[in-house]
């Protein structure tokens, strides 16, 4: 094994990494968006890009979310690779149209023979302070569109192989940014950036064996704050960071919960209608027998996205996850 | 210093940094439609040229009305036709070149036959069988559009693409006149402009947006106006004159080629038929509207033409109509064939790599037909099932 000098580095800055040896080793390979270019995204994901391969690989558009998505279809249709960056979240919903009715099913209209390898950027989710429109977590209704993949990172290393591997897949990607890790650091070699597992594969962050936190995005950190907590009261937390929501990893997330007969989804996202009681209902399929409690979800309130300075009671934080576990003794007796 | 405080008198000056940037009257419309037959211009025109669009027209007709037919036979679940608006379809396919692309509109089946598609896979979206029905990448043609307008910024994505990669490709793509009230239509005309996409959109205004008459679609003076705001030429088109609508588009795709950027092409036509086979004209329309236009028709416009410049004559005409007889019957015979379907194509395009979820879906299905196939069995089997 060779060993490899880490230092930290900040999620923002793998995925502008990514996006830079995507752009070098691919020509096909173009960023578009708002403000991508001279300024280098509101977030800077894709600063520098526009100076080192020129405006027509990194493209400041027009500001108009169908027309960049909609245009990125037609260049994808010619043989490029776009990658689009949605400013915020919320802004992405005008693109919508565009990515139901035409991103997810060109593959299938036309029989395989014109698929669309098209990455859509969006960051997503609060945690951040950002005012109204600035803090949605839209996942689920990517999610409940047949042809996407939805994956989202939630390390600096994932960070940079999923957004590799997104780009390279032939299919379109709705990359989701936790917008509030961007800024956080975990060791990382940027001389050597590795690719990660194919898209589609969840990882046990942290083994445990009590109960299984399923999470993915913003809420990976929160939960494995939550397991470090549990330790206290004696509970030792596994934690699935999932990684890919379309394709669901069933197995990871199955195997896990059948070694520790409970489970909890967290997110951020609203509970009814959301990804959580999508995953519920698929472990308790699988797990049914071997399950000591219901498959419990603590996940945001079902409210509009709140002002900033309520925000902190929306997100499901460390407190709420613990009660939840709490409640995961069933039975007394544990 | 306050504006009280000011002396003399008011007087507004323009914000400091504001130019008017060009003039706008180059890219202005004429008032009235551009028309090319039966009138002096005619004579310029490329007498082959006026006998290949005749012939393109009368099987076009044709080809609408066997549609139409096969909609009544139950062989196909919609048609909308394009009778009336023939010169618009045809001279939409005749302008490009193989290299070029075709954006088309549900309503355009006839312009993809006209670039050359097969009119039975022309046809598959509408008959139910499968999406698209061709390949898109081998025709240069993006599948029959459904959702209004969507089809715009895919041929600006993709002529821009065509530049970027140093081809001189050019992108035409056809809507309706509802379809310019749309979000797409307006950002992909904007879009185009800013980056001088070499793309041409042509507006069929065929008067209807199913049964909405455009002063209720708009207030603009003409769609091609629309064009200005956004710094590309706008040109107004009789659409039933051939010869005028293939002039106008050749000028805006070679416009287009030459790196001028693009054109917004409004033709003005009329919907013969109703809105599809489904729909009631008569509730929102007269007959006597319809006699009008019917006298305006692109097919006698350009027989008139051919015919008193000695150009065409009735062998010609008889000519015409029996290549159409022809086409139309080679497509009743195929059509009236059931197509073949493979029940697990449902999951075989969706995504490159099944996801595990469908690979499971796909193994219910194969059980299913596998059951439906043998009853017997598979009744057994079912039962065997439930008892555990
Ligand atoms: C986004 C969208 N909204 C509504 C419809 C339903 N629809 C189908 S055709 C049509 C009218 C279109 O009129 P126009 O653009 O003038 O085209 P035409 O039918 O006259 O060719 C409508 C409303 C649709 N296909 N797409």
């Amino acid at each position: 094994m060779t060993t490899v000098a880490l230092k930290p580095a900040t999620m923002a800055q793998a995925l502008t990494r990514a996006l830079r040896d995507a752009m070098a080793a691919d020509p096909s390979v173009h960023v578009m968006g708002e403000d991508v270019g001279t300024l280098g995204g509101v977030f800077r994901v894709t600063d520098g890009l526009a100076k080192e391969f020129g405006e027509d690989r990194c493209t400041d558009t027009p500001l108009a979310e169908a027309g960049i998505l909609g245009t990125a279809v037609g260049m994808a249709m010619y043989g490029l690779r776009p990658v689009v960056e949605m400013q915020f979240d919320a802004f992405a919903y005008p693109a919508f149209e565009q990515l139901i009715s035409h991103v997810a099913r060109m593959r299938n209209r036309t029989r395989g023979a014109m698929p669309l390898p098209l990455t859509i950027r969006v960051p997503y989710g609060g945690g951040i302070g950002g005012v109204e429109h600035h803090s949605d977590s839209s996942e689920a209704y990517y999610m409940a569109t047949p042809g996407l993949h939805v994956v989202t990172p939630a390390t600096v290393a994932d960070a940079y192989g999923l957004l590799r591997a997104s780009i390279a897949s032939d299919d379109p990607v709705v990359f989701l940014e936790p917008k509030r890790l961007y800024w956080s650091k975990d060791s990382w070699n940027p001389d050597e950036p590795q690719s990660v597992e194919p898209i589609g594969r969840a990882v046990v962050r942290r083994p445990g064996r009590s109960a299984t936190l399923i999470t993915y995005g913003p809420s990976v950190p929160v939960c494995l704050e939550a397991a470090e907590a549990a330790r206290a009261e004696g509970w030792d937390l596994e934690v699935v960071d999932l990684r890919s929501l379309v394709p669901f990893d069933d197995e990871t997330v199955a195997a896990s919960v059948r070694r520790t007969g409970r489970a909890v989804v967290v997110h951020e996202s609203g509970g009814y209608g959301g990804p959580g009681g999508e995953i519920a209902a698929r472990v308790s399929e699988r797990c049914f027998h071997h399950l000591e409690a219901p498959v419990l979800r603590v996940a945001g309130f079902d409210i509009p996205y709140p002002p900033p300075m309520l925000e902190r009671h929306h997100l499901p934080g460390v407190d709420r996850i613990l009660d939840a576990v709490a409640r995961l003794q069933w039975e007394a007796g544990n | 210093m306050t504006v009280m405080e000011q002396r003399g008198a008011y007087r507004p000056t323009p914000p400091p940094a504001w130019q008017p940037r060009t003039d706008p009257a180059p890219l202005l419309p004429d008032a009235l439609p551009h028309r090319v037959l039966g009138t002096e211009a005619a004579a310029q025109v490329d007498p082959d040229l006026l006998r290949r669009l005749y012939t393109e027209l009368v099987r076009g007709r044709r080809y609408n009305t066997q549609a139409t037919a096969l909609t009544k036979q139950g062989r196909l679940a919609v048609y909308p036709s394009s009778t009336g608006q023939e010169a618009c379809e045809v001279a939409a396919a005749l302008v490009l070149e193989e290299r070029d692309w075709l954006f088309p509109s549900y309503r355009d089946t006839l312009a993809a036959v006209a670039r050359g598609l097969d009119p039975v896979q022309a046809l598959t979206l509408l008959r139910g069988d499968w999406h698209t029905g061709y390949d898109p990448r081998e025709h240069r043609i993006a599948p029959l559009c459904t959702p209004l307008a969507t089809q715009l910024p895919h041929a600006v994505g993709l002529a821009h693409a065509a530049r970027l990669k140093g081809d001189d490709v050019v992108a035409l793509a056809l809507v309706g006149d509802g379809g310019t009230s749309e979000g797409d239509f307006h950002e992909a005309l904007n879009f185009a402009a800013v980056w001088q996409a070499p793309v041409v959109f042509l507006v069929q205004n065929n008067g209807f947006a199913i049964s909405v008459p455009l002063d209720k679609q708009t207030a603009a003076p003409s769609l091609a106006h629309k064009a200005v705001g956004y710094g590309m030429p706008g040109r107004l088109v009789d659409g039933n004159d051939a010869a005028a609508v293939h002039e106008v588009l050749s000028d805006a795709v070679r416009h287009a080629r030459a790196g001028g950027g693009p054109t917004l092409v409004e033709a003005v036509t009329y919907r013969i038929e109703a809105h599809t086979n489904a729909d009631d004209a008569t509730r929102y329309r007269g007959d006597s509207e319809v006699e009008t236009w019917r006298a305006h028709d692109p097919i006698v416009l350009l027989e008139q033409e051919l015919t008193e410049r000695g150009l065409l004559d009735e062998e010609g005409i008889q000519a015409a109509r029996e290549a159409a007889e022809t086409m139309a019957a080679d497509l009743r015979a195929r059509m009236n064939q059931d197509p073949v379907l493979d029940p697990m194509d449902l999951f075989a395009h969706v995504y490159a790599e099944p996801t595990p979820q469908l690979r499971e879906q796909e193994a219910q299905l194969r059980a299913e037909l596998a059951a439906e196939a043998e009853p017997d069995s598979a009744a057994g089997s079912e039962s065997e099932g439930r008892g555990r």
